[in-house]
């Protein structure tokens, strides 16, 4: 689809296509299950049954091939940041990175010899959602605010 | 007709994998399908929290020790806490005692609803993945209630616990216990005589007591293996010489036998939060401790009975407000010893039974 | 929690009284004496701090571990069938600089005993995997966190810290604070 990315003015067609193709990708993210620590026990009690995470259309897959977000829940060491590195770049486009909890944002409250300080030195990351470990709430308006920002976004237009 | 010969493969079952618990590798060497060997490679969690902990004084380690076992908090605040106040001579008043271990006994109904859950789901009844997450969150309101986090606690202090419970907990607490041996009748209807399951865990992932006391098991594992040995009983500390409860034991050393023993120690557990709710004396919740905290030049070794096992604290102190080491023994790094020689001669599912049912937690082996 | 004068008088109290290592007179405690029928010049040390008489520490002489140990499991009275941690304590200001610290504990008999031993920086000591083999992974991290070479050990290599890591973390020389995260941070390119 690099053809046409990117390459037409606004007008009612494009951005109609736009909202198209903006609206079924943020209502199936599916995430890739990259839970390292206590923040994916909050992932888990978040899919789980009192706060669906089903309904909004995010269902977690196992492999990188097949995800569209990676949610990195819990603390990135240097061991461990290579891994990361590896399955990013194994993820098909169009892909998003969410934060999750301080460690993942800026090491948290290890600031040690093997922990790396902030998984965004890394990879790129759009969504930081702090807390330690988040809520189950905040996790969902993190998506949430992935969602939207994916609505702003422009595929065929310029 | 001669059989073809398959050579040995090296596969691995890499730290990005649904089914290990967290970021564990395990390598597996294969022929066929049979596993001939297995090696884990752990490290993916390291933080280094042992010496991190050289540099801060005793009352700022507190958070950290949440973060090892991050399912079953207040249990790991608690072992550090004895082990601190064993080192500096603090008796904790009755009232403290009893109320860490409702928390504790709490923390183990809601890490063992983690490990049968999650055990489950890796041999694939997602049901009872389900259900067991619904039982956690009514666990996860009573430690959001008395401490104001879910998860990740920091309840108690040297001396003492930080706040006292309010009567609305009580309440709901009450409701709980009531409520929770109905609910966990849910989980037997689903599993216990199930065949599926049967087949599945039945005779897979054997381990004998010799063998697993010499591989260091422990816990219900050891448990689910005939040795009927259990911390709170043989050494007991906060309020459990006042509590009357059985412990657990199976003889068959199979994975299916660690399951019943996680399911009858959630009831024995249960048990306990209702004597401890019945018999609550009144009184303080934290002893006279001096602000700064400076224990005596000693060293203590210090083990509670975890969820998971024998959790202990080994502090060596210097005669200065910070631990000159502070060495931290849990249970799943020894328990991750016994893996090679469960999966060996089994097949490639088995190993992912043989994980599921050590119940091990990365936070803890890395540290 | 605590009032004012309360800590005044903690500070008065902690000047007078330093609490040292004590010497108990332990043999009347069976386990000591087993071990002293058996290895009687081995044991350098039987010791507690202040009151803590169920705490007790037996230092031993480096060479004769493994053989302390076989003992110790094999005997029919002492029983320590599980071991239950290895530590490595660092002690640079000193000329022997680590220290190995054993947790030993009998099923049967619910006894607890702890057995210390002291070295110098590049000795090796003897493993005793082929006594309990629980204690591998404890010696694998006492060589990759501090540098204690274990001979006779099945399998020696970095277990906590990724293979190729230099140094060993938890020898007071070594920095704490993070060195290795880039310094940049990345961005992405959004449309």
């Amino acid at each position: 689809m690099g053809i046409v990315e990117n390459q037409f003015q606004s007008n009612v067609i494009t951005t109609t296509v736009d909202k198209l193709v903006n609206w079924s990708r943020r209502s199936s993210l599916w995430p890739l299950t990259f839970g390292l620590a206590c923040c994916a026990i909050e992932m888990m009690c978040a899919g789980a049954s009192r706060f669906d995470f089903d309904r909004f259309g995010v269902i977690f897959r196992a492999t990188p091939r097949q995800s569209d977000v990676m949610i990195l829940a819990g603390t990135v060491t240097h061991k461990m940041s290579g891994v990361m590195k590896k399955l990013y770049d194994q993820m098909p486009e169009p892909k998003w990175v969410v934060a999750m909890g301080s460690c993942a944002i800026s090491g948290g409250p290890f600031n040690s010899y093997s922990v790396l300080q902030g998984a965004d030195a890394v990879i790129p990351v759009d969504i930081f959602i702090p807390g330690c470990p988040p809520r189950p709430e905040a996790l969902m308006h993190g998506i949430i605010l992935l969602q939207e920002m994916i609505d702003k976004e422009k595929y065929i237009r310029k | 007709m001669p059989v073809a010969e398959t050579e040995k493969i090296l596969l691995n079952m890499g730290p990005q994998h649904p089914a290990t618990h967290g970021v564990l590798r395990v390598i597996l060497e294969l022929r066929g399908e049979t596993v001939l060997g297995v090696e884990p490679d752990i490290g993916f969690l390291h933080r280094g929290i042992e010496k991190i902990a050289e540099n801060l004084t005793y009352t700022q380690i507190l958070p950290y020790t949440d973060r090892l076992d991050y399912v079953a908090a207040p249990a790991w605040n608690l072992a550090y806490c004895e082990a601190v106040e064993k080192l500096m001579g603090i008796e904790v008043p009755e009232r403290a005692k009893y109320i860490r271990t409702i928390m504790a006994e709490i923390s183990r109904i809601s890490s063992h609803l983690i490990g049968v859950g999650t055990h489950a789901l890796d041999i694939g009844a997602m049901t009872v993945f389900i259900y067991c997450f619904r039982e956690r969150e009514l666990t996860l309101d009573l430690f959001e209630h008395a401490t104001g986090s879910r998860m990740l606690t920091n309840f108690c202090r040297i001396g003492g616990v930080m706040a006292d419970l309010s009567d609305e907990f009580l309440k709901r607490a009450r409701e709980f216990v009531d409520i929770f041996p109905t609910r966990m009748k849910d989980y037997e209807d689903l599993l216990t005589e199930n065949r599926i399951w049967l087949k599945r865990t039945k005779n897979v992932a054997v381990i004998t007591a010799d063998e697993g006391l010499n591989l260091s098991l422990n816990g219900p594992n050891i448990r689910g293996s005939g040795v009927k040995w259990d911390i709170r009983k043989a050494e007991p500390y906060a309020a459990y010489d006042k509590m009357d409860f059985d412990i657990a034991v199976q003889y068959d050393g199979d994975a299916y036998a660690r399951y019943l023993v996680r399911l009858e120690e959630m009831r024995q557990a249960n048990r306990i939060v209702d004597q401890g709710l019945k018999n609550l004396p009144d009184g303080e919740i934290q002893a006279k401790v001096p602000r700064v905290i400076k224990p005596p030049k000693g060293e203590v070794y210090v083990r509670t009975e975890a969820p998971k096992g024998e959790a202990g604290f080994y502090i060596e102190s210097d005669g200065t407000n910070k631990p000159y080491r502070l060495k931290i023994r849990t249970p799943s790094f020894a328990n991750l010893e016994s893996l090679p020689m469960m999966a060996k001669g089994g097949l490639v599912a088995d190993v992912v039974t043989a994980i599921g049912s050590i119940d091990i937690v990365l936070g803890e082996i890395d540290r | 929690m605590t009032e004012e004068n309360v800590n005044g008088e903690e500070k008065k109290e902690e000047k007078e009284e330093q609490e040292e290592k004590i010497e108990i007179n332990f043999d009347d405690n069976p386990i000591v004496k087993a071990l002293k029928s058996r290895f009687s010049d081995d044991i350098l040390e039987t010791y507690c701090y202040s009151d803590k008489t169920d705490e007790l520490t037996v230092k031993v002489r480096k060479e004769k571990i493994k053989e302390i140990c076989q003992f110790v499991k094999e005997s029919p009275e002492l029983e320590f069938t599980y071991l239950a941690d290895l530590t490595g304590v660092d002690y640079p200001e000193r000329d022997e600089r680590f220290d190995l610290v054993y947790h030993l504990y009998a099923v049967n008999t619910n006894q607890r005993l702890r057995l210390r031993i002291s070295f110098k920086e590049n000795e090796a000591v003897d493993s005793v995997v082929s006594v309990w083999q629980g204690v591998n992974y404890y010696e694998r991290e006492a060589y990759d966190m501090l540098g204690i070479k274990f001979t006779g050990h099945p399998d020696l290599k970095r277990i906590l810290m990724p293979d190729g890591w230099e140094g060993h973390p938890y020898r007071k020389d070594y920095p704490l604070e993070d060195q290795k995260t880039p310094k940049q941070r990345l961005k992405r390119e959004r449309p």
